[in-house]
């Protein structure tokens, strides 16, 4: 098996590769072209669209009966429905609501009758946070900026210090990693928000990370001697299966770290570290088994036409 | 020989006063720092509270200036009086004040009572109300002198409406003539004295000041800023827009305490178990790794300390990653050097062509890093700016840490005769 791997051909198996790549990041490709047309796959939370979330410590089971009844109260007190109350705490304990924008008194409100019927104190109100819609979009917009901008200085970066194709190759890598975590959002209903962004950029860091290190040898390859001759295919696979060990011990690390957070950590680190998992994975994936064959796609192309 | 102790003490005991310090404080280590690493509201408790300026249209850049400048100075004040004395207010953007306040125990009322339009009255002793936030159409600070001396002094000025002119001689006068010796006129917020001039009797007993600006002097001690917060109260009562809260994140003691306990639990099992990995891994090389990775998490909380970060949830996640970017990088030169040895190479030559050929990569993808971290750091906001902070600094330290000393730590493992090549690789 391990004897098999050694002469496995990434490149020769390209389509293959290409094909389970594709799988994995159908779903997120979907949500992202349907979002224009209506379709809201994307549980997009208050950061970015405006909208109220309280989170109260109940110090009961919150049974389906219980969020029925807080759903009751603010829809009472709020005038309009809320958008969801679910359970959540360690024990299942607390409730969250979240509705649309809600001003500082009906919030207020909601609170003291939630209080008054399950006779709570001030603290139990865990968590109140409340974004309007136009500083919702002005957040969006600035991390949307920030983050074109960070990921078109590094492909500036990348041409410069290797060559154009390989930046392309370096950006399919890439997208692949960031539709593989859209993805996750979409099937697990991870909630859209600015720890998106953060996950985002830790995964994009990460995985550029992970083609250099490929493509730098392949750069260092290309140069010897011994290798000079033989076709880039070759010096593609014999670089990827160098780097190997590399690529799969950092990933366990990285991963090790990772799952500790997502065992341990409260609901807002779970779900920053579950995206960051997968977007791990997936580069891994991307930086062993699309990134360099990518390029040497891209490379033999140029060569036919001359 | 020599030298390698040397080295190996160096490093240890750096490590070791480093650690020192960041467990029990800089000012143990160097005296007179003044350290402490800043929690986030996330991490501790309390609220973020962002006020935007809803301005009439047409309003000038400088009006909108001078009234944020008011509208800070009043929030400060309410603050204080509510009893949030460690709370904060600033500036974000041309037109939003962010109110930051730990350990608030209730949240929607400080929302309400702090953006509340403010009541700026002038009263006597007495309490009778004689001047309101309208009679006066400007307070500003100046530095000049007030009276014949000719000694500049800070003060504030006030300028009066036609009718604020009328009242204002009026009150000076009856304050003027008290007998009782209360010869003050009291400014105040929201019904709170801020500050108590005195009307000269032998002056103004007559007349009253009659002018169409006023000068409040607060004695020759005074400073800029003294008299530049008493002029933004006293403007504060005509504020030419009204606060709206934009957003409000508010997070109990009990959940940011949780936060931080778990993050930090799952954060020192995380580096344990990849110490663990890499010294399986590894070997000497590895346990050469966990104290460079003590190292780095002792220089990091060092730092985090002196430059007063606010250390938020997306700041710890930044650190966990430059973590994994710390490992990364000796990983990768650490598979290098077993592959040189792999070639039938001598210790000492494998680790430094194993540095050679790998500090390209290392620097190429750090970089990178960097410049994903000072874009997000110029133009990213809030929780985004805590995660680029983080991330930054530790690419930083991870890249000196990891490429100078792990490099002096190996040679010193190579001096100390520990040179057989299955002691490096498996």
């Amino acid at each position: 098996m391990i004897e098999k791997m050694k002469n496995f051909s990434f490149t020769g198996n390209f389509k293959i590769l290409s094909v389970i790549a594709c799988a994995f990041v159908l779903v997120g490709l979907l949500g992202l072209i349907l979002l224009p047309f209506g379709v809201q796959w994307f549980q997009f939370d208050i950061d970015f669209v405006g909208g109220t979330t309280m989170q109260y410590e109940l110090r009961v089971p919150v049974t389906s009966e219980v969020t029925t009844d807080v759903a009751a109260i603010v829809e009472e007190v709020s005038g309009q429905a809320a958008s969801s109350v679910t359970k959540a705490g360690d024990s299942g304990t607390q409730v969250v609501i979240k509705s649309r924008e809600l001003d500082s008194e009906t919030r207020d409100a909601i609170f003291d009758a939630v209080k008054e019927k399950y006779g709570l104190e001030m603290e139990d109100c865990m968590k109140s946070d409340y974004v309007s819609a136009s500083v919702g979009k002005d957040l969006r917009d600035k991390a949307i900026k920030a983050s074109l901008i960070a990921v078109a200085l590094i492909l500036v970066y990348i041409t410069i210090r290797f060559e154009f194709r390989s930046g392309i190759a370096a950006i399919i890598a890439l997208v692949h990693d960031l539709l593989v975590m859209l993805s996750m959002y979409i099937l697990f209903r991870i909630p859209f928000n600015m720890n998106f962004i953060a996950a985002a950029l830790t995964i994009f860091g990460y995985s550029i990370n992970a083609t250099i290190v490929v493509f730098d040898r392949i750069r260092e390859n290309k140069k010897k001697e011994a290798l000079k001759n033989r076709p880039f295919a070759e010096v593609v696979d014999i670089s990827i299966h160098q780097t190997m060990s590399r690529s799969l011990n950092t990933t366990i690390t990285t991963l090790v770290v990772m799952i500790m957070l997502l065992i341990l950590g409260v609901s807002s680190i779970r779900n920053f570290a579950a995206p960051i998992c997968v977007g791990v994975i997936a580069g891994c994936f991307s930086s062993i088994c699309i990134s360099g064959p990518v390029w040497n796609l891209l490379s033999s192309k140029k060569k036919k036409e001359n | 020989m020599k030298r390698s102790v040397i080295t190996l003490l160096i490093v240890v005991v750096l490590t070791a006063a480093l650690l020192y310090a960041a467990i029990f404080g800089i000012g143990t280590v160097v005296p007179g720092v003044r350290d402490g690493i800043v929690l986030g509201l996330d991490l501790v408790g309390g609220s973020e509270i962002t006020y935007e300026a809803v301005v009439p249209e047409g309003i000038s850049a400088e009006d909108l200036a001078n009234g944020m400048n008011s509208a800070i100075a009043m929030l400060r004040q309410r603050l204080d009086a509510l009893g949030y004395t460690e709370a904060n207010a600033y500036l974000s953007g041309d037109r939003q004040i962010v109110v930051e306040i730990p350990a608030v125990s209730d949240p929607e009322e400080a929302v309400q009572k702090l953006g509340s339009t403010a009541v700026v009255t002038f009263e006597d002793a007495d309490g009778k109300e004689w001047i309101t936030g309208t009679d006066i159409e400007k307070a500003y600070y100046e530095y000049s002198a007030t009276d014949e001396s000719g000694v500049a002094q800070h003060h504030v000025t006030m300028n009066f409406t036609s009718e604020g002119r009328k009242t204002f001689t009026e009150a000076t006068k009856a304050v003027a003539n008290r007998t009782d010796g209360n010869n003050y006129l009291s400014i105040c917020l929201d019904g709170e004295v801020i500050s108590s001039p005195v009307v000269d009797p032998n002056l103004y007993s007559q007349t009253g000041i009659d002018s169409e600006s006023a000068v409040i002097t607060m004695g020759y001690n005074a400073t800029a800023e003294d008299a530049t917060y008493l002029a933004n109260l006293i403007s504060a009562g005509q504020l030419p827009f009204k606060l709206e809260c934009v957003k409000l994140q508010g997070v109990g003691a009990t959940l940011g305490e949780r936060s931080l306990q778990t993050s930090l639990m799952a954060g020192l099992i995380g580096i344990v178990l990849v110490m663990l990995f890499m010294i399986i891994v590894y070997r000497v090389m590895g346990v050469i790794s966990c104290i460079a990775l003590t190292m780095y998490g002792a220089l990091m909380a060092v730092l985090l300390s002196v430059f007063h970060l606010n250390l938020s949830l997306p700041g710890i996640a930044g650190i966990i990653l430059t973590i994994g970017m710390a490992v990364d990088a000796n990983v990768i030169i650490y598979e290098r050097i077993k592959e040189e040895l792999r070639t039938g190479k001598t210790l000492r030559y494998a680790i430094d062509s194993g540095y050679k050929g790998a500090i390209r990569a290392i620097i190429d993808a750090n970089i990178t890093t960097i410049i994903a971290g000072v874009v997000l750091w110029i133009f990213g906001s809030g929780t985004i700016v805590g995660f680029a902070q983080t991330l930054l600094i530790g690419v930083i330290v991870s890249m000196f840490v990891m490429l100078v000393v792990t490099k002096q730590l190996l040679h010193a493992a190579v001096g100390l005769k520990i040179r057989n090549p299955k002691a490096y690789c498996v």
